[in-house]
């Protein structure tokens, strides 16, 4: 694996197996009535979050507890030029105080790769602008395997808002790297432009799609693309690309429903869809943080086991 | 003071002896006498006419902390140039006649090269109101060239009075050509790079767009246009067909652009953010065959430069731009000259003769011939060497080339028989 996690591209197939598998063993841990493992003992991880996001930040927060790690939660609203310090300075301070981890949240794309060019530690992508968000690519993937097992010819649809969704990207590079075939769907407004050297299939047909998916995964549009003509209504966004009691009786049996969150109920997904059991929302959550806590062992841990030497925990 | 400098390749011909007296070329031939001339050896140096930039932001008044008209000119003349072109876009906005007589005396005061500035198109470079065009034309700035560069005077209407209005001196517009609501946000070029970056695309199409609009303003009033910064094929497309009307169309391109692509983005690193920005490889490829056929006709640096705060951020806060001044010319043999598309006669005529007509510099853009203004640049084409920002005349370091390996370097210059830089350095 490489020293930072920035990009889904980043890993490798065997680095990606390996970052789940070990999110299997290290999921018996929450079954356990003391869910601390000793292993990040001594280690710093900062969440470094530069954009409100409590459901990830706690995430990560929860993640880096469990195995005993130090973190530093840092939040830091607003872009860096424009209110006060910059995340250079910011990053020297983090570097100053020993931080072994940095999980950053930013809104401008690319900002976790500047932040790798001026600390040592190792650099945790947790959702930049719109560029990417491994770490929930992982937690998808997570949760699809469970469900489904080996995804390797797996048909997943990503729904809604690809321009700019750093979830789709950060899905379309590790769903390809485990073998998965990928069909974006969208109205043609919220594609990039040159969606098509992407490595996957798009489709403006929603209805066409869905008989063929193993998993639908509905992403958050926001209601302000409309004022700038992406879509005429939230209306018409909803019949074409919403999904509804009716297109979910479309999927095949087996077929699941994710959605990374927060999602607008009654707009690309429908309550009754949400709380279905195909629904994997809330498992995406808990799966959230075992996902994280194997990254963050795999990124600080070194040498020593996941979990072998929990026996010690408590001396 | 009179020099004679031996044996020097005039634009790339036969070595020959050039003496220059009282700022005039007197004298060029073979075994020319010293007499009392101060003697430059120039064996294996090219002799260029004194190349001339109708496109620099020198950020005096204003940012005196990124530049000064005597830091930005010094390392102009580090890079060959006796005339430079400074945009309107300061602090207060050269829109006045007050403004740009200023910039034009720091130009003089500081004595390494020629400035004319250029005076903003609209008042403030808000694209609201013109602004006094016929002021700073009469002024001792002499201004020829109008621009809201930074800015699109996207207003149609605007446009074709600015046009209409600078006939009465033989003034020119030169247009930054971006359509602002298709590039809101915009942070490169908008393509593969980008959606996989997810940064704001800046199309091609914001580009193409106005500038047939102008060229179609320009032939319908009878009126000089200039494109500043063209930076994709389909611009040069549209070039083309205008030139072949027979409309008063022309064009530059940057020493970036015909050098670097929008790959370069993938590093996040703000020092490849510029406007317009970096395009493709096929829009490298078309804007070099454009400069060599003469559909783009010259070589403009855009020279920008940023204090280091401005570029050491995330890449969507950055501010846009690099310096150029002290690269142009490697930049121009390495895309043009080694590969083959332009002699150095084609490379003096871009990055001179042509942008001293543009400009209408009557005393610029003269090839070395006795009884020329005796601007000079002896180039050494020879050589390699890595470029070091920190060893810029520049105040600035923004340099997208640092690290790179690039051919040639600058001699000597000289501004009317005055050396501005000998031995390679700065006089």
């Amino acid at each position: 694996m490489k020293q930072h996690l920035i990009s889904a591209a980043d890993l490798t197939k065997d680095d990606a197996l390996l970052i789940l598998d070990t999110a299997e063993e290290l999921a018996s841990v929450a079954d356990r009535p003391i869910k601390k493992l000793p292993t990040l003992r001594g280690r710093t991880v900062v969440n470094l979050f530069f954009e409100d996001s409590t459901r990830t930040r706690i995430s990560f927060e929860a993640a880096a507890k469990r195995l005993s790690a130090d973190v530093i939660n840092f939040s830091a609203k607003g872009s860096s030029v424009s209110k006060g310090e910059s995340l250079k300075d910011t990053a020297l301070t983090l570097e100053a105080m020993g931080a072994d981890g940095v999980v950053i949240r930013h809104s401008a794309s690319g900002a976790p790769h500047r932040l790798a060019t001026w600390v040592r530690g190792s650099v945790v992508n947790a959702g930049d602008g719109t560029h990417e968000h491994p770490t929930q690519a992982l937690l998808d993937a997570y949760t699809m395997r469970r469900r489904l097992g080996d995804l390797e010819g797996r048909r997943i649809t990503i729904v809604g808002d690809i321009l700019h969704s750093r979830v789709a990207r950060s899905n379309v590079l590790l769903l390809n790297t485990l073998g998965a075939e990928v069909t974006l769907v969208a109205p043609p407004t919220l594609f990039p432009v040159a969606v098509g050297t992407w490595p996957c299939e798009i489709a403006y047909d929603f209805d066409a799609v869905l008989p063929k998916s193993d998993v639908v995964m509905m992403l958050r549009v926001q209601q302000e693309r409309m004022n700038a003509a992406y879509f005429p209504t939230v209306r018409e966004y909803s019949r074409r690309y919403g999904l509804d009691a009716r297109r979910m009786d479309a999927l095949p049996d087996h077929a699941l429903v994710m959605h990374p969150g927060p999602m607008n109920r009654g707009v690309e997904i429908a309550a009754e869809v949400a709380d279905s059991t195909r629904s994997t929302i809330v498992e995406q959550v808990a799966n959230g943080v075992t996902v994280r806590m194997a990254v963050l062992y795999l990124l600080l841990g070194g040498s020593e086991p996941a979990i072998g030497n929990s026996r010690t925990e408590g001396e | 003071m009179t020099y004679l400098i031996k044996g020097a390749r005039i634009l790339g011909g036969e070595a020959r002896d050039i003496r220059m007296e009282d700022g005039v070329i007197t004298e060029i031939g073979t075994g020319l006498a010293p007499k009392d001339a101060e003697t430059i050896d120039a064996d294996g140096l090219i002799a260029l006419p004194g190349l001339v930039d109708l496109h620099t932001h020198l950020r005096e008044p204003g940012r005196e902390d990124a530049e000064t008209v005597e830091s930005g000119t010094r390392a102009a003349a580090a890079g060959g140039f006796t005339a430079v072109h400074a945009m309107a876009n300061t602090e207060p906005v050269a829109d006045t006649a007050g403004v740009v007589e200023q910039v034009w005396r720091l130009g003089r005061e500081a004595g390494h090269c020629d400035v004319h500035p250029v005076g903003a198109v609209t008042r403030g470079i808000e694209g609201r109101q013109l602004a006094e065009l016929g002021a700073m034309a009469d002024s001792a700035a002499h201004v020829r060239v109008f621009s809201d560069d930074g800015h699109c005077v996207d207003d149609a209407v605007l446009m074709r009075r600015a046009l209409e209005y600078v006939k009465a001196f033989d003034g020119v517009v030169a247009q930054h050509a971006q359509e602002p609501r298709l590039t809101e946000h915009a942070q490169m070029n908008e393509g593969e790079v980008s959606g996989r970056l997810g940064l704001a695309g800046w199309p091609a199409v914001a580009e193409e767009a106005i500038i047939s609009r102008d060229c179609l303003l320009a032939a319908h009033v009878g009126s000089r246009l200039h494109v500043c910064h063209v930076s994709t094929a389909g611009s040069v497309e549209i070039i083309r067909w205008a030139k072949s009307k027979g409309w008063q169309v022309t064009a530059e391109v940057t020493p970036h652009h015909l050098f670097l692509t929008d790959e370069l983005a993938e590093t996040y690193d703000p020092i490849y953010k510029v406007n317009p920005p970096l395009r493709t490889k096929a829009d490298v490829e078309a804007l070099r065959e454009a400069l060599a056929d003469g559909t783009i006709d010259c070589v403009a640096t855009d020279h920008a430069p940023h204090p280091v705060e401005a570029k050491e951020t995330e890449w969507s806060p950055a501010a846009m731009g690099m310096i150029g001044l002290e690269t142009a010319l490697s930049v121009a043999q390495a895309a043009m000259v080694d590969t083959g598309l332009l002699d150095w006669a084609g490379l003096a005529d871009r990055m001179s003769v042509r942008p001293a007509r543009i400009g209408r510099l009557a005393g610029q853009g003269h090839l070395p011939v006795p009884g020329a203004p005796a601007n000079l640049t002896l180039y050494d084409p020879g050589v390699r060497r890595v470029v070091d920002p920190a060893a810029s005349v520049s105040k600035s370091r923004n340099t997208p080339f640092a690290g790179l390996e690039l051919p040639g370097r600058v001699h000597a210059t000289f501004l009317r028989g005055r050396p501005t830089v000998l031995e390679g350095k700065t006089v």
